[in-house]
């Protein structure tokens, strides 16, 4: 962003921004991964995770976040977890089931085959919403006013 | 009751401030707590999963892209031009037409409403079954399976679309000035 005034030299930002990372990142792991359990899912997460970034983003610059967090990855990422998601369709298919029909994904042991389905959609709706969020932030706040 | 009667009229108030405020940052902020009072109004109708995306998208992202958005134009409004009569009645007509709709659905938490049907029971059942205790999960990722994929691919989309539109990478870092 173009900053007349740099937000990382104001220790009070700073500080309270690095204080607040690693209980944002963690708190969208857990809304992630605990979403069969509580409320949120892979959509929330990954609002949640990428909230995370831009802060990052807001406090000590796009340069940084950049290096923390590659455009590649982004590009990537969009594209990976929608792929995760219809994947998940095409190997039910594959098993003879209905296209997401995630019953298909019966391993032996107590887990249902409904658990690691939607364990494995939401996680595609997680990335994506991610790095799509992070894109967005990424591509607005590389701009220069006109 | 009350709760919800306090933040039905701060959402009024709210909404009457973003529409008059000329100071567009003022009103990027007002917008953040409109969705985050909404938040709390949906986490009173027992809604967490939707409360809990309002609140990080509606007052956590979205307030951060209109501030970058900001960032890019001025931050005051254009002076306005003289308030139309039209648009006014298109408005309030509008808004009567929207409320006489709601006049005819179920009240809240009426257990005879339609959408207690027997389909309800099914994704009950079936989440029960499942041993999965979040039935909005299991609706929307199971169930529901094809819709969250489209959804899905609709971020993506905008996603893609912003990069295109927006984004220019391959291009070595310009130099500082580009024709603006």
């Amino acid at each position: 962003m173009k900053a007349p005034m740099r937000m990382k030299d104001k220790i009070i930002l700073r500080v309270v921004s690095k204080a607040l990372l690693p209980p944002i990142l963690l708190f969208a792991l857990y809304v992630q991964f605990h979403g069969d359990f509580g409320p949120g899912g892979g959509f929330q997460a990954g609002v949640i995770f990428a909230a995370g970034l831009v802060l990052f983003g807001l406090i000590f610059g796009l340069d940084a976040l950049k290096q923390v967090f590659p455009v590649v990855w982004v590009e990537v990422g969009v594209s990976l977890g929608v792929l995760l998601y219809a994947g998940v369709g095409v190997v039910s298919m594959l098993c003879g089931y209905d296209f997401l029909d995630y019953d298909a994904l019966h391993v032996p042991g107590p887990m249902h085959g409904q658990h690691l389905g939607i364990f494995l959609v939401e996680l595609g709706v997680g990335i994506t919403v991610t790095c799509a969020m992070t894109a967005i932030f990424y591509f607005f706040a590389g701009r220069r006013a006109s | 009751m009350i709760i919800e009667i306090a933040l039905f009229a701060f959402l009024l108030v709210i909404a009457v401030a973003v529409a008059r405020l000329e100071d567009l940052f003022a009103a990027a902020m007002l917008t953040g707590i409109f969705s985050l009072v909404s938040a709390g109004l949906f986490t009173l109708m027992d809604a967490v999963d939707v409360a809990f995306t309002e609140a990080a998208v509606g007052a956590g992202l979205s307030s951060v892209l209109f501030l970058s958005a900001l960032g890019l134009t001025d931050r005051r409004e254009r002076q306005q031009r003289p308030t139309r009569i039209l648009p006014f009645v298109v408005v309030v007509l509008t808004g009567l037409a929207l409320v006489y709709g709601t006049l005819d659905m179920p009240a809240y938490g009426d257990p005879t409403a339609p959408v207690h049907n027997d389909l309800t029971q099914t994704f009950l059942h079936g989440a029960e079954a499942m041993h999965i205790p979040n039935v909005v999960t299991v609706v929307l990722a199971s169930y529901r399976g094809y819709d969250t994929l489209g959804e899905t691919t609709v971020v993506f989309t905008a996603a893609v679309g912003v990069m295109m539109l927006l984004g220019r990478r391959r291009e070595p870092d310009p130099v500082e000035e580009e024709p603006s």
